[in-house]
């Protein structure tokens, strides 16, 4: 069932509606909530919103509690490709928790994490932004760690990536979410502006054996791969110092060793290469860059390494 | 005076992005002022090359006190300035949200590391700031409030008000709060305009910031004491916000004192030109912001109040 969780009038006949679909059977008191769209330039939770939904509306019996999914929550931004709410300055996953008498974002805001509250859990899906291509991968921050990363092991991904808190990383719906007691897992994967069918697939047997580990499902689901995890291990960052046009010569996923090859940023002005990009240490492109213009400073790449490395990255 | 490039970084096509500093006397660094460094940011570099003309008149008079050293940085950001964008004219992110920045991190990044690394270990610093919400407002001086700030301070300036605000988390990411966990007084002023010049207001904000480096031994001369300023915390500034979307229109403005219950403008239906609702003053007090687009959503914050 289809139901409004919060609007607020435009200026010219037009409401902001946000909305979500509540799919519900048995007697099963637990409740999953699948999230995705706010920033309006990630597209990869569309496909996978749709996916989940349908295998629910056809096997409905399966299904033992409910699940709402809620597809867009900037919606404005997603009918007009913007990262952003329009005419907003500020992220959307800036302003949580909101306030229910705050401005109209604030009380958006508020309103969205009132109806999420008291799930048992949810699943925030993001990818990435237009620039970079990211492995599916569950962001948890090191408070959650204990709690999140069990859970996050049910959801099919390739990659766990436990990380520093951050103060200015207080104000999105997962922590908002996670510090009220609503358990919450933030998902990156693909590109921005695109769909990896893929991907979404992988999340989609991820989701239903989240279902079916809750007790919430009773279908069949597919065994799940052993996520990367990245305790013990660091991250090497690749940027570049040059400008240009970046053309990789390593994929994704791929794994190498310190000071390979992986690719160029390249002058077309004058036919020359403008840097060779070398890797930072040894490990496994979890993130690479997809955006060819680069700026110095411009992230290429981002290499997970071995357990236990000692130099080369940033400890996590 | 010395001109000086601080910082500057590589694009694929651009002539290269170089930060320019002028920087004045010479000894301890005594001052700091940031402009633009938002692409629509046009009022707060003028007001900085206003403050740069003065202070190259000031340096030739012997004005500069012996040992103090200023750094005036009009424009952080005219790759967007000249292409008609607020952010970075590549990823849309806001050098504003990048300090303390970081010296092998994105380009924004690396700009703010840039900016921040020469003006980190001055005394006092100065941001011309502008204001997220659209419209109009009195001109004033803020400051964080963390354990560092001394809010007295801002009354240097002569400017009408002082506000203290608490910052949120998105603020930590700001140059304002930065320079205050380094130890800097950091203030920011807010003239009122923004990507349109306002000839009087940056004059005004010229002298206040004179005025400061006056009262603060970095400069010598005489200049009128301007207002004895107001300390007010933002919480306390009364928010008035829409109840109904559509055409707005301001019946009041920006300095006007207004009692309870005032009419302070209306909001129309823009099909049928129906009066949907009024919007009344909730307390009396001074209009301290007053919003100035032609439309308006349900919700949205149109006018401020400074209470009695
Ligand atoms: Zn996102």
């Amino acid at each position: 069932m289809v139901t409004t969780v919060t609007q607020a009038s435009l200026a010219v006949n037009e409401k902001l509606t946000i909305r979500k679909n509540r799919i519900k059977n048995g007697s099963g008191k637990k409740r999953l909530c699948l999230v995705t769209g706010i920033h309006g330039d990630e597209l990869e939770g569309q496909y996978l919103a749709y996916l989940v939904g349908k295998k629910l509306n056809d096997s409905i019996g399966c299904l033992d509690g409910t699940v709402d999914i809620y597809p867009a929550l900037n919606p404005l931004g997603i009918d007009s490709i913007t990262r952003g709410i329009p005419k907003f300055d500020l992220d959307m996953n800036r302003v949580f928790p909101g306030s229910k008498d705050g401005t109209l974002t604030e009380s958006v805001c508020g309103a969205i994490i009132d109806d999420i509250s008291g799930a048992d859990i949810c699943v925030d899906v993001h990818s990435s932004n237009i620039y970079l291509k990211e492995l599916p991968q569950i962001r948890i921050s090191v408070p959650t760690a204990k709690t999140l990363v069990p859970y996050a092991k049910m959801m099919n991904v390739d990659f766990i990536w436990v990380h520093d808190a951050a103060t200015v990383l207080e104000s999105t719906l997962a922590h908002t979410l996670n510090s009220r007691g609503t358990k919450t897992l933030v998902v990156e994967m693909g590109v921005g502006m695109r769909i990896t069918e893929e991907y979404c697939f992988q999340l989609y047997e991820g989701v239903f054996n989240l279902l079916k580990e809750l007790g919430m499902w009773s279908g069949e689901t597919k065994p799940v791969r052993e996520p990367v995890i990245s305790l013990n291990r660091s991250v090497g960052f690749v940027n570049s110092d040059a400008a240009g046009v970046f053309v990789p010569c390593r994929r994704f996923g791929d794994n190498v060793k310190k000071g390979e090859h992986i690719g160029d940023v390249l002058d077309p002005l004058t036919s020359t290469v403008a840097a060779q990009i070398n890797a930072v240490c040894d490990g496994m492109i979890f993130t690479l860059r997809e955006y060819p213009i680069v700026f110095g400073g411009s992230l290429l790449a981002r290499i997970l390494q071995p357990e236990n490395a000692e130099e080369g990255g940033e400890a996590l | 005076m010395k001109k000086e490039i601080l910082y500057s970084i590589k694009s694929p096509y651009r002539e290269p992005l170089d930060i320019i500093g002028f920087r004045f006397g010479s000894g301890s660094p005594a001052l700091a002022v940031v402009g633009a460094m938002r692409g629509n940011e046009v009022q707060q570099m003028y007001v900085c090359a206003k403050l740069v003309r003065e202070l190259k008149k000031l340096e030739k008079k012997r004005g500069i006190v012996p040992g103090k050293e200023i750094l005036v940085i009009p424009c952080v950001n005219y790759y967007s300035m000249n292409i008609g964008k607020r952010f970075w004219t590549m990823d849309n992110t806001d050098i504003n949200r990048m300090f303390p920045g970081y010296d092998l991190g994105e380009t924004t990044q690396r700009i703010a590391d840039g900016v921040f690394s020469q003006i980190k270990n001055f005394e006092y610093g100065i941001q011309m700031a502008s204001f997220y919400q659209q419209g109009d407002f009195l001109p004033h001086v803020k400051m964080m409030k963390t354990d560092f700030a001394e809010q007295e301070l801002m009354s240097l300036f002569g400017m009408r008000y002082g506000i203290v605000r608490t910052p949120r988390p998105y603020d930590t990411t700001t140059l304002n709060f930065n320079w205050q966990i380094w130890e800097t007084k950091a203030f920011s002023v807010y003239t009122n305009a923004t990507d349109v010049i306002d000839e009087s207001s940056a004059d005004d904000a010229v002298t206040a910031i004179l005025r400061f480096m006056t009262r603060a031994g970095i400069i010598t001369g005489k200049i009128h004491p301007g207002y004895c300023t107001e300390i007010i915390p933002e919480s306390g500034i009364e928010q008035i916000r829409t109840e109904s979307a559509g055409i707005f229109r301001s019946m009041t403005h920006v300095g006007t004192h207004v009692e309870e219950n005032d009419i302070l403008g209306k909001i129309l239906d823009p099909l049928d030109c129906e009066e949907n609702s009024y919007i009344r003053a909730s307390a009396a007090g001074v209009v301290f912001f007053e919003f100035n687009k032609p439309l308006i959503d349900e919700n949205t914050v149109c006018f401020k109040l400074i209470k009695d």
